[in-house]
């Protein structure tokens, strides 16, 4: 299997070495030129400082879309009539382009973290709702009775019955979430903010540095990589454990 | 109050229970359960046993009557599914039940279990187990409470012989040790004589107490 994975990235950095070799342009590196250029980046550049700012963003806002699209699509899941009337606004927001949420924070709280921050978090939140309204949908209420029946407390409750029970939407969540939360606080680092990798490729976009724009790229989708394997893999296999 | 001298663990008074949009389920009718007292509620499928056992628990609470359950009374129930936390071993399921995962908890639930033939099985997770096995565990996790009054809808389905005369016998020491009262729902006549239970038949549509 990990042979397997192995084996498809040599080939797909193989076929991408021949295609730039056969290009022979500054608009297509090769895999070495990037790995150098990033390498270079990572030791002397500043490549950790933008890196780090936009991880900063990303786990800020990433819980904060979580938290808040959990209590509203929980919410929504549980309660029938809170659901028809949020329901027209939650499908409304899940079509507003990330990119008019990223300017209308802008315009109104200004050039800041704030409004990076909060167009992130806006922008992810309806997805969210969605999975755990989905999630609160399929609640065992039997589990429920019982749970009352044997007064669990609170605390109880949420440890042992509702946590457990969203976990794989949670696990879901957190998937789709993290791959999209990047891709935005990309478009708003490019838009408003002076540091981030999103800044740094509007920088080399602007230069047609194709080999730095790579490289930025290749270097938090690696984070993002290392997040699955290693995060979201133990979530995965500690949701499955129960799952005969 | 009494019942016959005993004291009264629950009474029921029902003048009407119907679901939105439904003809009404139950009638009126009324009974009471005394300490010690074994009370069977017989009648074909449909006529609202298991919904009158929830009534009785608390859980439903949109019914026309009213419902009296002696004061500080400690109650158990085991479903019809054994609504087991499919996450949790089956020694913290009953744990959970005692109220929590300390160890106080843990060693009564591995006694509960082993009472009911399950011990040293409390690592098993509920979705190992047969539907036998689970009803096992979702009547220890009643049990290890010390209930005083303990519902029973249909309890002892999909129990084979050996593993019913097991279960009555820990319900039945309980009912002449500690006085446990039963309020259950049965199909099978030689549960109900084994625990020497009162019948109660519902008939009719809605339901009533023939």
């Amino acid at each position: 299997m990990r042979y397997e994975r192995l084996l498809s990235l040599v080939v797909a950095l193989l076929a991408w070495h021949v295609a730039a070799r056969v290009a022979a342009s500054p608009l297509l590196p090769t895999p070495a030129d990037v790995a150098v250029c990033l390498w270079q980046e990572l030791t002397v550049g500043p490549m950790l400082h933008h890196l780090g700012a936009t991880l900063r963003r990303v786990l800020i806002s990433f819980p904060l879309a979580l938290l808040s699209g959990g209590l509203l699509g929980g919410s929504m899941g549980r309660n029938p009539k809170l659901d028809r009337w949020l329901d027209p606004w939650l499908q409304l927001l899940l079509g507003v382009p990330a990119m008019v949420v990223a300017i209308l924070c802008y315009v109104w709280l200004g050039l800041g973290e704030t409004a990076a921050i909060l167009a992130v978090s806006l922008s992810k939140m309806p997805s969210m709702a969605v999975i755990f309204r989905q999630g609160a949908r399929a609640h065992d209420r039997g589990l429920d009775e019982m749970a009352r029946l044997f007064r669990f407390s609170f605390c109880n409750r949420l440890r042992h019955l509702y946590l457990p029970e969203l976990a794989p939407f949670l696990l879901s969540a957190m998937r789709s979430g993290l791959s999209l939360v990047w891709k935005i606080i990309l478009l708003v680092e490019m838009l408003g903010r002076s540091d981030g990798i999103g800044f740094q490729l509007s920088v080399y976009f602007q230069m047609f540095d194709i080999r730095h724009l790579l490289a930025y790229s290749v270097s938090f989708m690696v984070v993002l990589m290392l997040i699955e394997a290693t995060l979201l893999r133990w979530m995965d296999s500690h949701v499955a454990r129960w799952q005969v | 109050m009494s019942l016959a001298g005993k004291s009264e663990r629950l009474r029921l008074c029902l003048t009407g229970k119907s679901w939105p949009g439904s003809p009404p389920l139950l009638g009126r009718l009324e009974f009471a359960l005394g300490e010690g007292e074994v009370v069977a509620l017989c009648g074909p499928s449909g006529c609202g046993k298991s919904t009158l056992l929830s009534i009785a628990a608390g859980l439903d609470q949109e019914f026309s009557g009213s419902l009296h359950l002696a004061a500080g009374l400690r109650l158990s129930m085991v479903f019809q599914t054994p609504r087991l936390l499919p996450w949790r071993s089956i020694a913290e399921n009953v744990a959970l039940g005692l109220g929590g995962l300390d160890k106080d908890s843990l060693r009564q639930a591995e006694q509960a279990l082993e009472a009911l033939g399950l011990g040293g099985q409390g690592h098993l997770l509920p979705g190992h187990l047969s539907l036998g096995m689970a009803r096992r565990v979702a009547l220890a996790r009643a049990m290890a409470a010390r209930p005083d009054l303990l519902l029973l809808d249909e309890a002892f389905v999909s129990l084979d012989e050996a593993c019913v005369l097991q279960a009555l016998r820990v319900v039945a020491a309980e009912i002449a040790g500690r006085g446990l009262s039963v309020l259950m729902v049965s199909h099978d006549g030689l549960d109900l004589e084994r625990l020497s239970a009162r019948r109660l038949q519902l008939v009719g549509r809605p339901a009533v107490l023939a």
